[in-house]
């Protein structure tokens, strides 16, 4: 009785679940919160947004240009594979350095945007000691001092007095405007927040100081082998001031390197220990170099890079041996996400810059799409007409099983907000006549075991039993294919892979556990001595 | 109800004849697939020329244009199985993606013949000076790399097939069920061949789906061979295989019905779109129950007879 009740909790919770995601599909207006996750449809059934996107390859030899935008096609293709954009089209132009890249109904193209743009170039630089910084601001503020006439945009520290920014700074902060008077420290007072800190720059500024580290003028004058650098801002305060860096421009370590990256959440009490977190692994080769590094520089600090952005750049308290690296940070857990997608597909060879965007249609006419919905409800009707008739009143459990299969298909793609296609919709009408397999495995049992003479009690506790080996080791089977295909597969395999896994566990659960709790309901409940098979 | 009570249909004594069909069908498509130097792939894998085309109404009483009308247009000029997505763009304006195949190897002839049907066919949405917006060549929507990954994914999961059958069966089983697989997808690809339908990126899913199904019947047969192997110890394995098969076949034949019937229904009623898809899930089922009937079965009996008789000829030596 025990266990009856339990199947009993479990079926309940299937079913709540399974009706709670498979509402929003045929009943409009529910309250908001409901409605949050929806199954997204395909390009060939509802369009997306078309982006085109052009690889920059002018700064690379001729002979090496081809194979950038064959990488940079690949590349691209991985990130959005592993972003979960489900059957996307990506196409290059022939000849041509464009990409065309076509994502069904995306809710928020700027977070595909920012993960297609991104270089991912990541690197670990030393950050330059005291001394090294010393002399690169002297430098710097002794350039600008001699050049600032080339510079009009700088022209708001020539005389600083004038601007309003200082005259809400306080007092106290009588270094920066005294010797601003002559032009001294222009790019100190650039690089020093409203608030006075040194190696900050204000929200404000950040556009000034990223034209300086464009200008090549500006960048010879830094001293050798040290390089100015942007630190990573804050999604959460996008107006904060940023860090600034002064850094050694050669990378000790480089991206190709990297072993594999992983979102993981800390769970600390300290801001730097809490939160989400990138888990860097190395690999052999990476990782002993990086021993090495770290051993040899211990007291000194360590940026670690991407895309010419510093994340974080932590001091190295000693020797790592085991090739892992961390970067911790302001993360939002997607923002987290979006990095381990992009470092662990590679960094691009060339720049990519999106050169167009805009919205397209489907490429089934909707006339293709109800016709295709018209050919599964008329299956779907002869199928369950046909049991019924076959099978009696188990024909009629049998189709129970059906349509909770074919909701629980839909409802968990809700859940997992994935994409159908029209041939995924196909996949599921197939699933439909192979959903009644599993009942037909177990009716044919049922009736061979009554032909034997059992008694219906045990004719169907038998049948089900006897059945059940047969249908998990037919659906394991299938569901190795499945997951295999998920696991190498790409775009429509993909697609392909996950609608049918949840089909054959759906199928399972319905047959097995659903039409049996229905059986013993109706054996035990009546007492029958003859069952309608 | 019932269609078959208990059969005793000789399977196994007319295996020669179905192995011959099996041969001689799948021989017909290879032949094909030689003479058409492979199978005939759709826009996904060869890329094509693509137009963009401004049809927005022009001439008074003109109406929008359905992508469905353009590609019947095209279809009946003979551009088969262009790809149509409409843009919306600023003003009303109305903007049309097409992209079709390569037709007879020259791109530019390609994009004037799609353009003089959308002349003759809507001259009331042509504007000659604004017509043409775009006009490129796109590659492959499955690139090099994509097809290698998809065969390694394919190879992986025949190798994790035969793995759990071997554990949960024998390793001839799992043999046994994967030449079906192939034996499948052979016949469908083929018979694609010979009709000169076009394999599309729907058609691959189309042939997985087939690997699922075909497979799902294979082991329920394997499941009742194992369970009667047990049972009847003494019985000549042929006839202990045949038994299993007549005593699923009642099974095997329903669910391959209700199977049939869906696919039918998507076949008639499921549009122009999807047609080859249905189509290749039609031939998909007939074949894929025949093999598991025909072919994966048959197929233990050929082995073990070849094992007896190896192993009795050493026992004459003996």
């Amino acid at each position: 009785m025990r266990n009856r009740k339990i199947r009993g909790l479990i079926i309940l919770v299937v079913l709540l679940v399974t009706a709670y995601y498979f509402l929003p599909m045929v009943v409009p207006n529910l309250p908001s919160f409901w409605t949050t996750k929806r199954l997204k449809l395909g390009l060939d059934l509802q369009g997306g947004s078309q982006i085109q996107l052009e690889v920059d390859t002018s700064k690379l030899p001729e002979n090496e240009k081809e194979d950038a935008i064959k990488t940079a096609y690949e590349i691209i293709r991985n990130r959005i594979d592993q972003f979960g954009v489900a059957e996307p089209l990506i196409q290059r132009v022939a000849n041509q350095n464009r990409i065309i890249i076509q994502l069904p109904g995306l809710k928020d193209p700027t977070r595909a945007k920012n993960l297609i743009g991104q270089t991912a170039m990541l690197e670990f630089k030393l950050v330059a000691s005291s001394e090294q910084m010393q002399q690169t601001y002297e430098a710097m503020d002794k350039f600008l001092q001699e050049n600032f006439e080339n510079y009009d945009y700088l022209e708001e520290f020539t005389d600083i007095e004038e601007t309003e920014e200082v005259v809400d700074v306080l007092e106290t902060d009588v270094d920066s405007t005294d010797t601003s008077y002559d032009n001294a420290m222009i790019f100190t007072d650039l690089t020093t927040s409203h608030d006075g800190y040194p190696l900050k720059i204000d929200y404000n500024y950040i556009s000034i100081l990223k034209k300086l580290l464009k200008d090549p003028q500006f960048i010879q004058h830094i001293p050798t082998g040290l390089q100015i650098a942007l630190g990573k801002e804050d999604k959460n305060d996008p107006y904060a001031a940023r860090d600034i860096y002064i850094l050694h421009k050669r990378a000790e370590i480089g991206g190709s390197s990297l072993d594999h990256a992983f979102t993981k959440i800390g769970q600390g009490y300290t801001a730097k220990d809490k939160g989400p977190y990138i888990l860097l692994e190395f690999k052999k080769t990476g990782a002993k170099k990086f021993k090495n590094i770290t051993a040899q520089n211990i007291g000194e600090r360590l940026s670690i890079m991407l895309d010419n952005i510093v994340f974080i750049a932590p001091s190295i308290e000693s020797r790592i041996p085991n090739g892992q690296a961390r970067i911790t940070g302001n993360f939002t857990i997607e923002e987290c996400q979006d990095l381990v997608i992009v470092l662990n597909a590679g960094s691009l060879p060339a720049p990519v810059s999106i050169v167009e965007e805009r919205t397209v249609g489907p490429t089934l006419g909707s006339d293709s799409i109800k016709a295709g919905v018209l050919a599964a409800i008329i299956g779907l009707l002869i199928v369950i007409l046909f049991m019924v008739i076959y099978y009696g009143l188990s024909g009629l459990f049998a189709d129970i099983a059906v349509i909770v299969n074919v909701t629980f298909i839909i409802a968990v793609m809700t859940m997992l907000e994935g994409t159908l296609t029209m041939p995924g919709i196909a996949g599921m009408i197939l699933t439909i006549g192979m959903a009644v397999d599993a009942n037909v495995i177990i009716f044919e049992r049922i009736r061979e075991n009554m032909a034997l003479g059992k008694t219906v009690r045990s004719a169907v506790d038998s049948g089900f039993s006897r059945a059940l080996v047969t249908i998990l080791d037919a659906n394991i089977t299938t569901l190795i294919t499945a997951l295999v295909l998920y696991q190498f597969g790409t775009g429509p395999i993909k697609g392909f892979a996950v609608t049918l896994s949840i089909g054959i566990v759906g199928s399972m659960f319905a047959s097995i556990v659903l039409v049996k709790a229905i059986f013993d309901g109706v054996i035990t409940n009546a007492a029958k001595d003859k069952l309608s098979i | 109800m019932r269609f078959f009570g208990k059969t005793k249909i000789d399977f196994i004594g007319k295996r020669r004849i179905a192995f011959a069909i099996s041969v001689i069908v799948i021989i017909a498509g290879i032949v094909s697939l030689g003479i058409n130097k492979g199978p005939k792939y759709s826009i996904d894998f060869t890329g094509g020329v693509s137009l963009e085309l401004d049809l927005t109404p022009v001439a008074e009483g003109a109406q929008e244009i359905e992508a469905q009308e353009i590609r019947d247009a095209l279809t009946k000029a003979g551009i088969e199985e262009a790809e149509i997505q409409e843009i919306k763009g600023s003003e009303g304006k109305k903007f049309v993606l097409i992209k079709t195949k390569v037709v007879g190897g020259e791109k530019d002839k390609t994009s004037i013949k799609v353009i003089n049907v959308i002349k003759k066919e809507f001259p009331g949405n042509v504007d000659d000076e604004t017509l043409i917006r775009l006009q490129e060549e796109v590659g492959p929507k499955i690139g090099e790399e994509l097809k290698g990954k998809a065969i390694l994914a394919i190879f992986w999961a025949l190798l994790g097939i035969i793995l759990y059958i071997w554990w949960r069966f024998e390793l001839t089983f799992g043999l046994a069920a994967v030449a079906a697989l192939f034996h499948d997808i052979l016949i469908t690809v083929g018979i694609f061949s010979i009709l000169g339908k076009e394999i599309s990126l729907s058609i691959v899913a189309a042939l997985l789906t087939i690997v699922g199904y075909s497979l799902n019947d294979t082991i329920v047969v394997f499941d009742r061979i194992r369970e009667d192997l047990k049972i009847f110890r003494k019985e000549p394995y042929g006839e202990v295989i045949n038994h299993s098969i007549n005593e699923t076949l009642s099974r095997t034949i329903i669910t391959s019905l209700t199977t049939f019937v869906v696919v039918l229904s998507l076949y008639l009623f499921g549009g122009s779109v999807i047609h080859d898809f249905a189509f290749a899930l039609l031939v998909g089922v007939v074949v894929g129950t025949y093999s598991s009937i025909f072919v994966a079965s048959p197929l233990m009996v050929e082995h073990y007879n070849r094992k007896e008789k190896r192993i009795g000829t050493r026992k004459k030596k003996k």
